[in-house]
Parts: structure tokens; C-alpha cells; sequence
């Protein structure tokens, strides 16, 4: 069963929802999809145990079957080809804008000369490790890079349909949090009772409609603010999961990066009723 | 010229819409932009008219011709984003428009579709003019959305002779970030004494010094972990980058957001007199 956290507003409390409930659960992978800025380890704390680089291909031209006919540049959709002809006091030359690069493949299929080989680029690394029983994997996007869609992929395909997976999705409602919550049996949509949560909340409920990925919503700090939240999912029959009122100590201990589960060890219990919601409302 | 000012943080919800429209109500001669375009709440405080709306087309899609489709399968193993269905059918929330299934078919049954990515709107606030944008449901080419509204609001704020373009910045350090971020005179990054705060603002300010942007940073919520604080001030002091605030926890913040406003104008409070002198170090900087 694959489980994703995800909001649409940052800082509501997606990765303290994903973590407690793998610490609360037996047979847990652990996917950190929040590649830009990915924060599990920070409570889980993993033994990590391998690395590897993540790539995106991208073209590389073999100068001496090039005929400069131009035919790349034609279907790169995202201009990162740019080719100058042949003339008689120039060679010719192609020139690759790496960044802008997708990774398609593009150029390589269809160049009439088969001048094209692709070579790997580095745009991230994933690392794997382990917390006692808990398998964990993040993918971590090198500074500077803009698409971090390739490397959410590349981390979710350490999915394993034999566990639970618990993917820790990226804020907002676009490419990056399509691409983690994809596939999902069900995914936790954390908020916060202001205008603000239930703006972005109302936001990424049409991804996950458009998805067709059944949803539930977890309030945090739930005594802070207004009703309004309560009242939307009321409204429109989603099921309100979990509630965490704020606390001071439990705001101290995320600073810490210490799991609330193991501090106050009643909310193990909450977070297994959570897991139970989410398979009734699987069924469902 | 007038100053771009970001606010960015890495980490999200640790408070740069109300820093944002804390500073549009201070600032003089200034126009707002919500480059968190695909979680925009800015709004929210500022209250907008809408004065004009322009759609944002970007991108294409492919879309197969069933009547011409042979379902023999050229164009499944060939994507790259997993967006060609079994059924031969595309899932336009995962194609990212190469066009290579396109150029591939034998049989000439797919083409390529003009996506309309969202929305921008030019708006008047009680503040001044505002530009934001909503990115369509399951959309992409939020960068391009963002680069979009800013030059939208450089042009206005040279026809407006403005002194202040102040940018809403989205969290993480992607694309959208990245386009937030380009040729400002200051980002100012606002964290929390977190571990995840600090980690992510590391990373972000990484970035900003990767594009050579001058960077100042606030600490939101500094008493709930003031030890926490103490290792950000440190971070920050080892790369010479001034700490310019330091916001205690406040309820009344919240309060404030209930109410659709900016702490500035909703309350005296120590929260407001610490936003004031943000602003105030922001533009003795610049």
C-alpha cells in the first residue's frame, strides 16, 4: 500500500505526520519525495548505508557524423538546442543548454544520422538507509537545479508493494507533487486551520481529484485559528482524520528533530487509528 | 530602478506572506507580486480587485486521435514521464510536452495541444497594485508562470516611476525559487529555530548565493527554541550574512490572517514594532 503526506501549503506539518506514522507502523519503507528540501532524516535519523548519484540523460554530439542539418534543435520542445550551421569559413556547431534539458530523448531517437548518444548529468543524489525495521530512501536535489520531477521519480522507484510506503511529498500543486503523490492508494492532506491552510487545502484537492487518489485530511495545530477548515470538510464529506492541537512541547520537540511518538508515546496510538482510518477509507 | 526585494525561506510556512504583506503596508510607491504561484495566499491580506486577467498558455501536451490510433505501441516504451497509458490514452498531468510520441507515430494520430498552464491577474489592494497568478490544477511550468508576473510587475513599476517591487517567494529551492530569485537586490530569508528550518534555509541561501543575490535573514518564532536561534545567528555569522530580525511566537499573527490582514495593520503589538524595524534595516540595505 502506498500512502503519500502531502498540502498545499508548506510548514503544515507533512514530514512530523509521514515520520510518526512509519515509526508507528510494522513493515514501513520511508520515500522522502520532498527532494528540493527533504527533512525525514532529520527525525528518523537514519543509519544510511548507500548513496548514489541520481542523472537525468541528456545529448552529446558525435561531431564526426553531425551534418549540422538542424533536425535537433527542431524537436528539443524546451530550446536547450541550438545549432550553427556549416559555412564556408566556419565548421559547424552544436551547442546543448544542459539545463534546460528534460531528458526526453528527443534528439537522440530521431536524428537522421544517429549522431546523437546520451551521457548522463547529475542533478541530485539518493541515499538509503535504515531505522530499525524502518527501510528508508530521500532523494536530495543538488543547489542550483530547477527540475526536481526526475529525481522524485527515480527515488519512488525504490517503491515496494509488499510494505507500506510512506512518501513524504513536497508543498504546493504542481509538477513536483504530481509526481510524488502519483500512484498513491491514498494520500493524507495535512493543514492548518487558517485561511491560508484551507486555501492551499482547497488547492490540492482538485490535484488529487484530477489524480483520482482518495484523500483525507489531518489538522494540525488545530486550536489555532478558525473553523472554517472543520466546516469545508464538513461540507464536502471528507473525513477529517487527525487532529494535533499546538503544544509548546511538541513545537519544541520538532525543533529538536525529535519524533513525537517517542516523547509522547499516547500519540502511537493516534497515529495507528490514522493508519486504520486510512485503510477504511480505502475500502471505502 | 525600483528595489526587488524576495522573501524566500526554504522551508514552508515559517511566515512569508505575513512578512510580505506586512511589508507592502509599509513600504511607499511599491507593487506586490505572489510568485508562490501554485500555493498563492498573499491574496488573502492584501484583498485584491481584479483589474485585468490574461490567461498563461505554455507547454504543450499530446493528445492521441483514437480514430486514428493502431494501438501498436511505438509511442509507450519511448516516454520517458510514464504519461501514455496502456490504453493509449495520454495523462496530460504527466506529459510534459516533448513531442517525441508525435514525431514518432507511424500513423500520424497524435498532436501536440497549446496548454493553457493558468492564470495571471493585475489587481489594485489597498496597498497599491498587485500581480498574482493561479497555476491550473495538476499544471506545470510554474518557473515560467513566476518570470512571467515579475517582468509583468518590473514594466509596471517602471511606468509607474515605483521605488519597491516586493516579491512573495514559494518555499523549497526549485525552478519557481529560482525564478523568484533571479536579478533582485535582496532576499530575505525568513526561518524558524528548527532543525528543518535551519537545513532548509542553508540550502535555499545556497542557492541565493549560487545566483550572487544579496541575502539577510529573519528568524520567525526565535523563543520557541532559543538555543536553535543561537546555531542560526552562528551559521549566519559564519557566512557574513546579518541577522536583521527576530520575531517572538505570537497568536495574534494568527489573529491577524483570521482577519485578512497584515500585522502591521491589525494590531499594536511587539510582533508589528519588530516587522517595522525589518523593513527598515531591509531598505537601509539596499
Amino acid at each position: 500500500m502506498i500512502i503519500s503526506v502531502a498540502s498545499g501549503k508548506g510548514g503544515t506539518g507533512k514530514t512530523t505526520v509521514a515520520v510518526n506514522l512509519a515509526l508507528s507502523l510494522n513493515n514501513v519503507r520511508f520515500l522522502d519525495c520532498d527532494v528540493e528540501e527533504p527533512n525525514a532524516h532529520i527525525f528518523l535519523k537514519p543509519r544510511m548505508n548507500g548513496k548514489k548519484s541520481a542523472t537525468i540523460p541528456v545529448p552529446e554530439v558525435d561531431e564526426a557524423k553531425c551534418t549540422y542539418c538542424g533536425k535537433c534543435r527542431e524537436v528539443c520542445a524546451y530550446h536547450a538546442i541550438a545549432v550553427l550551421p556549416e559555412s564556408d569559413s566556419a565548421k559547424g556547431n552544436v551547442l546543448i543548454f544542459q539545463h534546460l534539458c528534460h531528458g526526453c530523448g528527443a534528439c537522440r531517437l530521431l536524428c537522421p544520422q544517429g549522431a546523437i548518444k546520451e551521457v548522463n548529468r547529475a542533478i541530485g543524489v539518493i541515499e538509503i538507509g535504515d531505522k530499525d525495521a524502518i527501510q528508508f530512501i530521500h532523494g536530495r536535489l543538488n543547489v542550483g537545479e530547477a527540475m526536481s520531477p526526475p529525481l522524485i521519480r527515480q527515488v519512488k522507484a525504490y517503491t515496494n508493494n509488499t510494505k507500506t510506503v510512506i512518501i513524504d511529498a513536497p508543498p504546493g500543486t504542481s509538477c513536483p507533487v504530481i509526481t510524488a503523490v502519483k500512484g498513491s492508494d491514498f494520500c493524507v492532506l495535512v493543514t492548518e486551520p487558517t485561511p491560508f491552510g484551507l486555501n492551499d487545502l482547497v488547492s490540492a484537492i482538485d490535484v488529487l481529484k484530477r489524480l483520482e487518489i482518495p484523500f483525507g485530511v489531518v489538522i494540525n495545530r488545530s486550536d489555532l485559528g478558525d473553523g472554517n477548515v472543520d466546516q469545508f470538510c464538513q461540507d464536502n464529506n471528507i473525513p477529517v482524520l487527525l487532529r494535533i492541537p499546538f503544544d509548546k512541547e511538541i513545537a519544541l520537540l520538532y525543533s529538536c528533530g525529535i519524533p513525537l511518538v517517542q516523547k509522547k508515546t499516547e500519540y502511537k496510538e493516534a497515529f495507528r487509528m490514522l493508519f486504520e482510518e486510512i485503510k477504511s477509507n480505502i475500502v471505502r | 530602478m525600483a528595489k526587488q526585494i524576495v522573501v524566500i525561506s526554504g522551508k514552508g510556512g515559517t511566515g512569508k506572506t505575513v512578512l510580505t504583506a506586512s511589508f507592502a503596508a509599509l513600504a511607499k510607491n511599491k507593487i506586490m507580486v505572489d510568485c508562490d504561484v501554485d500555493a498563492a495566499d498573499l491574496h488573502l491580506l492584501l484583498s485584491p480587485v481584479v483589474k485585468t486577467r490574461h490567461e498563461f498558455r505554455s507547454g504543450r501536451t499530446a493528445v492521441i486521435d483514437m480514430k486514428k490510433c493502431q494501438k501498436c505501441g511505438t509511442c509507450l516504451p519511448i516516454c520517458r514521464f510514464e504519461a501514455v497509458r496502456p490504453d493509449f490514452r495520454i495523462e496530460h498531468f504527466s506529459c510534459e510536452g516533448c513531442g517525441l510520441c508525435f514525431h514518432i507515430c507511424p500513423h500520424g494520430a497524435i498532436h501536440m495541444d497549446e496548454n493553457v498552464a493558468g492564470e495571471w491577474f493585475v489587481s489594485d489592494t489597498k496597498f497599491g497594485s498587485f500581480v498574482h497568478a493561479k497555476l491550473g490544477v495538476a499544471e506545470e511550468n510554474s518557473g515560467k508562470l513566476v518570470a512571467k508576473i515579475r517582468q509583468i510587475a518590473k514594466e509596471l513599476a517602471e511606468k509607474q516611476a515605483l521605488d519597491y517591487v516586493i516579491i512573495d517567494g514559494p518555499p523549497g529551492i526549485g525552478c519557481p525559487v529560482i525564478a523568484s530569485l533571479s536579478g533582485v537586490d535582496c532576499a530575505l530569508i525568513v526561518t524558524e529555530p528548527t532543525l528543518s528550518g535551519l537545513h532548509d534555509a542553508g540550502r535555499v541561501f545556497e542557492v541565493a548565493k549560487h545566483f550572487n543575490i544579496p541575502v539577510k535573514f529573519v528568524v520567525n518564532k526565535y523563543d520557541l527554541n532559543p538555543a536553535m536561534t543561537e546555531r542560526i545567528e552562528e551559521f549566519c555569522r559564519t557566512q557574513g550574512v546579518p541577522v536583521i530580525g527576530k520575531i517572538a511566537f505570537d497568536t495574534t499573527v494568527v489573529q491577524a490572517v483570521v482577519e485578512g490582514k497584515s500585522i502591521v495593520e491589525y494590531a499594536k503589538c511587539p510582533t508589528e514594532n519588530e516587522v517595522r524595524k525589518i523593513w527598515e534595516r531591509i531598505n537601509r540595505g539596499l
